[in-house]
């Protein structure tokens, strides 16, 4: 803890002041708020990309709050009503229809679930831009991918909730990929579904799941994700320390608080970014048909297996990379190989810190070549992402391997061609572009 | 490598183009105009709602419809006499399943599920597709077919009004052979009504979600300029 934060508020004499000093001696209120807020002392310089830190807290907010209201009137239950349809899909729409604003909670956690995916995606992509996962936030970032992973779970155990053909064909398909896993798999599945085919038991656990244990989890770890931030300070487009220049005070010359310059700027990001989330919720609610498949307004039928099982558009890029693998290796299923590389292809996020031994952070000072690599990175993940919302075709299987094998390529070809490159002296202090 | 990239970038585009599908009429209806609506809802429960249950819909929900609460008893409720109750169906699914070999799926969201991926108002061009599309096939157990569905179990509820249609196998064009209550424009209209219906019953509160969504929109224009001139305010010594 910085010098400073340790005074005790002293009250003015007001019932306010004398509420917070009573407070303040048994809690640290006082220096909470300055160590993280009024005397955290972020880079001047955030630009664009730095907006969707703040956004994706404001969509996890969203989704507990919505989520809260949404379990009053929902129910986990597969079982038939009287007019012959699940209690559970039945359920969702009584909360559309029938539970006054319900469609619009249900419209927000949906609508927020897919906003959730896209603050998340340019929040890493910030981060590959300007190198924020490297030392000395290699653990900020490990907390991130952390939060990643569980929010890739919460999302998928929420899927199933709605009880659609979608959600139950999609975690059909999801849980039996365990299975393809060498001794253990057939009984893994057959754990994580609770039962032989998808039904009222795993429902209920992936309700369980959904609802409290991944969100704990995900609370845990967005706390930590902060206090490891707020630990080493946040790095900045220009990918430079200024923790390395600081005045008399011991106050980086480059940082300004966080509150008020950041609370008030994040504001404006919060308002625009309700804009654009408002007007897919209020006037496209389906997305198009991607936030909201349209196969998922058919109730769950174990006994209709929906033509093209397509995952929701965030998990698309890595189901393409799963269909990529067609091989059998070493007398194992191909399906397992898929299993291996989809895994692969999220975990290997988490060792970006490692595998960067470029000289400087910013792209803002790297050369040709981490520009055109990370360009198309970034287009083999859009390819993969489109491929992966349509049915199989040999066509897009041989696009969809050859997006596969530089997906990785990037990755691990990355200690050598993030050193080989032209790089741009960086300056002493940010600079406001 | 530009050339790489460029085949990188349309190759999705061939893939996209490789699935062949049926062709679809475009329904041309609102779920604005009350008076289509008014005539879809009774039609829907004359000639669907005797198979086929909106098992979501409640009968006071029609009341949005711009009519009293008599006027849905009166016309549009045969199956129940609570103006609160669901919109279910009178037979049974066993029965019906018998009869059909399958049970005739809920219709209440049924436009919104007919939509497709990129293009979620397909449903409604879909559903104003196929109830155009029945025609006279004596293979079929129940006397009809359907080339939007091919084989499908339903026979035409609509043939009083519309006539029967025949396939020409020379053309694969469809053909009235014999006429019904309606022309052709006349009937074009009632199924567009129809479907105008089963939009709004897909969900009867979107005219006033835009509605609200125009509201928030507006509310967000006005804090965003608060917002960015308090921004600005505090910004202002930051070079």
């Amino acid at each position: 803890m910085a010098a400073g934060n340790s005074e005790k508020y002293k009250s003015d004499g007001s019932i306010a002041g004398n509420v917070l000093e009573w407070v303040d001696a048994r809690f640290p209120a006082t220096s909470l708020w300055k160590e993280h807020l009024s005397e955290y002392y972020a880079p001047k310089n955030f630009n664009f990309w730095y907006f969707f830190g703040s956004l994706a807290l404001l969509v996890l907010v969203i989704q507990i709050v919505t989520g809260i209201f949404l379990v009053m009137h929902y129910k986990p239950d597969a079982s038939l009503n009287a007019a012959g349809v699940p209690v559970a899909f039945a359920s969702v729409e009584y909360i559309m229809r029938d539970v006054p604003g319900g469609w619009l909670i249900r419209y927000m956690h949906s609508t927020g679930a897919s906003a959730f995916f896209i603050v998340v995606y340019l929040h890493m992509f910030r981060g590959l831009l300007y190198g924020s996962y490297r030392k000395p936030r290699e653990l900020t970032w490990l907390f991130g991918v952390g939060i990643f992973l569980v929010l890739m779970g919460e999302a998928f155990f929420g899927y199933l909730l709605p009880w659609g053909q979608m959600s139950y064909w999609g975690a059909q398909v999801i849980v039996n990929l365990f299975g393809a896993i060498p001794f253990v798999g057939n009984d893994l599945s057959l754990l994580i579904r609770g039962d032989y085919v998808v039904g009222d038991a795993t429902l209920n656990r992936f309700f369980s799941f959904h609802v409290i244990a991944f969100p704990l989890i995900l609370l845990g770890l967005v706390a930590a994700h902060i206090l490891a931030l707020h630990e080493t300070g946040s790095n900045n487009p220009d990918g430079i320390e200024i923790k390395a220049n600081k005045d008399e005070n011991g106050i980086p010359r480059d940082g300004i608080p966080f509150h008020p310059y950041y609370t008030v700027k994040d504001i404006v990001g919060v308002v625009v970014f309700l804009m654009v989330f408002s007007a897919i919720m209020f006037f496209a609610p389906e997305g198009g048909g991607y936030f909201l498949e349209t196969p998922n307004f058919y109730p769950a039928d174990p006994l209709k297996t929906p033509p093209h099982i397509a995952p929701v558009w965030y998990f698309t890029p890595y189901y393409s990379i799963l269909r990529a693998m067609v091989w059998n290796f070493f007398g194992l299923d191909a399906k397992f190989w898929g299993v291996v590389a989809m895994g692969a292809s999220v975990v290997i996020f988490a060792f970006l810190p490692w595998l960067d031994r470029s000289p400087v952070k910013s792209i803002r000072y790297r050369g040709p070549i981490a520009k055109v690599m990370i360009t198309l990175f970034v287009i083999c993940f859009f390819i993969l992402g489109y491929l992966g919302t349509l049915s199989p075709s040999p066509m897009g299987e041989l696009i969809s391997q050859v997006c596969t094998v530089f997906y990785f390529a990037f990755f691990l070809g990355m200690p050598w061609w993030s050193r080989m490159d032209k790089f741009k002296p960086v300056p002493e202090r940010v600079t406001m572009k | 490598m530009k050339k790489f990239l460029i085949a990188l970038l349309c190759a999705p585009m061939l893939a996209f183009a490789s699935g062949a599908d049926i062709h679809l009429d475009k329904w041309r209806g609102s779920v604005k105009d009350q008076a289509a609506l008014q005539h879809g809802a009774k039609l829907f429960v004359n000639y669907c709602l005797n198979c086929h249950g909106a098992s979501f819909m409640r009968y006071k929900t029609l009341m949005d419809l711009g009519l009293t609460e008599q006027q849905v008893k009166d016309n549009l409720m045969f199956t129940s006499d609570k103006i609160g109750g669901l919109m279910q169906v009178a037979a049974r699914h066993d029965d019906q399943k018998l009869w059909f070999g399958a049970t005739p799926p809920d219709l209440t969201i049924v436009a919104r599920a007919r939509g497709e991926a990129g293009n979620a108002g397909a449903g409604a061009d879909w559903l104003y597709t196929y109830l155009r599309s029945f025609y006279r096939d004596d293979d079929r157990p129940t006397g009809w077919n359907n080339t939007a569905f091919d084989n499908v179990g339903m026979p035409n509820p609509l043939w009083q009004l519309q006539g029967q249609q025949v396939l020409n196998k020379d053309s694969h064009k469809l053909e009235l052979a014999v006429a019904g209550e309606m022309s052709q424009a006349e009937f074009d209209k009632a199924v567009s009504d129809l479907v105008s219906f089963m939009v709004w019953m897909g969900e009867p509160q979107q005219e006033y979600r835009r509605t609200l969504g125009w509201f928030v929109l507006g509310f967000l224009v006005l804090l965003f300029a608060v917002s960015y001139a308090l921004k600005k305010e505090y910004w202002k010594d930051i070079h």
